[in-house]
Order: C-alpha cells, then sequence, then structure tokens
C-alpha cells in the first residue's frame, strides 16, 4: 500500500497537466452566451432606414432569423460583410442587422457602398439593445427561432466556416432545447 | 546629488498630474456617499465583459463605459445590489463577476482550499501520531555505541 501511495504526484501530475492541456486550446474571448435559448429581448427602437418607424421583436417573429450586430466603426464588420451578402444571396434565413452605436448617415453609406444584406436594421444608436442583448463588442450574430428565442451566437467576424455552424443548427432543429 | 533630487522631485510632480488626469476622464456622481461607496464596489468586483482581464473601473472599453453608465443609473434610481448583480449576469453571464456567486458550481471553488486545509491537517495528524508510536530512534542507536566507539567519537569531537 505505501508503494501505491508513491504514485499519487504523479496521478495529481496528470491531472493537471490534463487541464492545462485543454486550457491551451480554449478561447477566453468566447464566452457563453447568457442568453442562450432564452428569448430575445423586447425592443422599441427606430428603424435606421426610416428613423420615425419604430421596430419590435414581433418584426422578425415566426421564422428563424439573423441578427447581425455591426457598426461603421468595427473594422472586422467590414470584414464580414461579403460573408452576410452571401449569406442573404442563399436565401436560407433573413438577415436582419442591428446597427450599434453607430452614426445613421455613416450605416446608410455605408449600405450604399458595400451593398444591403439586410432585410431591415434596427438603430440601437445608444446601444442599449446591445446592452440587454449582452452584446460585448461588434460584429456579434445570433440566431433565432421563430419564437424569438436565441439558439445560436457567434462572436466575431462571420466567416464561410461560422456560416456552415449556422446551417448545421438550422438543419438540427431545437425543439428539445426549448426552455 | 542635487540634480537627482531635482529629478525625483520633477518625477513625483509629472506622476501627479498624470493621475489626476485619468481620473478626470468621466466623473459619476451621487448624491449619497454610499451610493459612491457602491459604484466604486461594484466598479471594482464587476468585470469588463469585452477585456480579458480588467474590471469596469478600469477599463476603457465602451461596452465598459456604457455598463458603468448604466451602474450609476440603477443606483440613482435605487436598486438594490441583488437587483443590479443579476442585470448584470442575466447578460452577461457570471463571467462579469469577480467575485463569484456560492452556488453548486462553485461549491469547489469557495470550499476547496479549506477542504484540502483540513486533508492536510488530517495528514499531518497521522503522520504525527505514528512517529511518537515509533521507539525514539535517535536515543536508540546513541545508547548502542560502545565503549571504544564512544571513545573513538570523543576524540574526534575534541579536534
Amino acid at each position: 500500500m505505501p508503494r501505491l501511495l508513491l504514485f499519487i504526484p504523479l496521478v495529481l501530475f496528470i491531472v493537471l497537466g490534463a487541464f492545462l492541456w485543454k486550457g491551451l486550446s480554449i478561447d477566453p474571448r468566447e464566452l457563453p452566451s447568457a442568453l442562450l435559448n432564452k428569448p430575445f429581448p423586447a425592443f422599441k427602437v427606430a428603424a435606421l432606414r426610416d428613423a420615425n418607424k419604430i421596430l419590435t421583436k414581433a418584426d422578425f417573429m415566426g421564422k428563424p432569423v439573423l441578427v447581425n450586430v455591426w457598426a461603421t466603426w468595427c473594422p472586422s464588420c467590414r470584414k464580414e460583410h461579403a460573408q452576410l451578402l452571401a449569406i442573404a444571396k442563399e436565401a436560407r434565413v433573413p438577415v436582419i442587422g442591428l446597427n450599434y452605436k453607430d452614426d445613421r448617415n455613416a450605416a446608410l453609406a455605408w449600405l450604399e457602398q458595400l451593398g444591403d444584406p439586410y432585410q431591415f436594421n434596427i438603430f440601437d444608436e445608444r446601444g442599449m439593445l446591445g446592452l440587454d442583448l449582452g452584446v460585448y463588442g461588434a460584429p456579434e450574430t445570433y440566431l433565432l427561432d421563430e419564437k424569438g428565442i436565441i439558439r445560436y451566437r457567434q462572436v466575431g467576424v462571420m466567416t464561410a466556416q461560422a456560416w456552415a455552424e449556422f446551417k448545421v443548427m438550422l438543419d438540427k432543429g431545437w425543439q428539445d432545447e426549448a426552455i | 546629488m542635487k540634480l537627482f533630487k531635482t529629478f525625483l522631485i520633477m518625477l513625483a510632480v509629472v506622476s501627479s498630474f498624470l493621475t489626476v488626469s485619468h481620473a478626470a476622464i468621466e466623473v459619476y456622481q451621487f448624491d449619497d456617499p454610499e451610493k459612491t461607496a457602491r459604484f466604486k464596489q461594484f466598479t471594482a468586483e464587476l468585470r469588463c465583459p469585452k477585456c480579458q482581464n480588467q474590471n469596469l473601473a478600469d477599463s476603457n472599453a465602451e461596452i465598459a463605459r456604457d455598463l458603468r453608465a448604466k451602474l450609476q443609473q440603477m443606483l440613482t434610481a435605487d436598486k438594490s445590489d441583488d437587483e443590479i448583480v443579476t442585470y448584470m449576469i442575466d447578460r452577461y453571464g457570471d463571467f462579469v463577476l469577480y467575485k463569484p456567486r456560492v452556488s453548486s458550481q462553485t461549491y469547489l471553488l469557495w470550499f476547496g482550499p479549506f477542504l484540502l486545509l483540513i486533508i492536510a491537517l488530517i495528514i499531518v495528524f497521522f503522520i504525527v501520531r505514528r512517529r511518537s508510536k515509533r521507539p525514539a530512534v535517535h536515543n536508540d542507536s546513541e545508547a548502542t555505541l560502545d565503549k571504544q566507539q564512544q571513545q573513538e567519537l570523543n576524540r574526534l569531537l575534541k579536534k
């Protein structure tokens, strides 16, 4: 028995090593969304193209949608724009923009210049909807189901690879995960 | 030497300016000193979601600024500590807490060190007890020196 006890340090070392090894491949910037499988927060915010039009959650309920958080001050948003255009062209799900803490004219000019993948844009000038949504920096993209429940979140640039993940989620469905 | 002293004084003056200008970036005022204290406490204990290791007080990130403004708003609206913490967690998850809540998920974190201490004390207790039960080894070995050995030892020690 005492001889076996001599292996304790080795076992501890292996356990610690396994944890540290796993830690190497975890991206600390990827936070689990606190709102995953929870309803998209209710809101009443003006549209980007028409300041007098007030958008609410009802405007995108009834079918799965992508909500993309973007801003003209965000360089990564420019990077992902082509991918968003491709997604809009694929027409698998409508893409809705959440223009986050931005300038209206700059945002409109951006859409004019780079093309507009969005069905419509929510103009969240002060970032209060973003705050309710747990956004901590653009770009972020959310997949909502037909009931407006958040099913998937992508933080950072929407790449072709990331879009493939979204499509896996769309194919899989989410009946059993609802709460 | 005098030059060095002047240099030190200049350094002190410059650094005092630095801290002043830093503090002047944003000013949050409360009518109640108790709220000011809570604001300080919260900004120290809430973590900025965007930056990896800064609290809300230290961070210059856009989101940290928004959260500080939100915090002030909530404190002014007489929200309780619980309400404020719940608000933050509902949006940003447990990640924002530098001081994690005590829950079934964090029992190990909170009580693990005490558990380790207790285990260590138990181990020490058993080791000590085993040692004290064992016949005193050192006295025995001393006693086994015969006369000749003792003389040899004395001779060596004298040297």
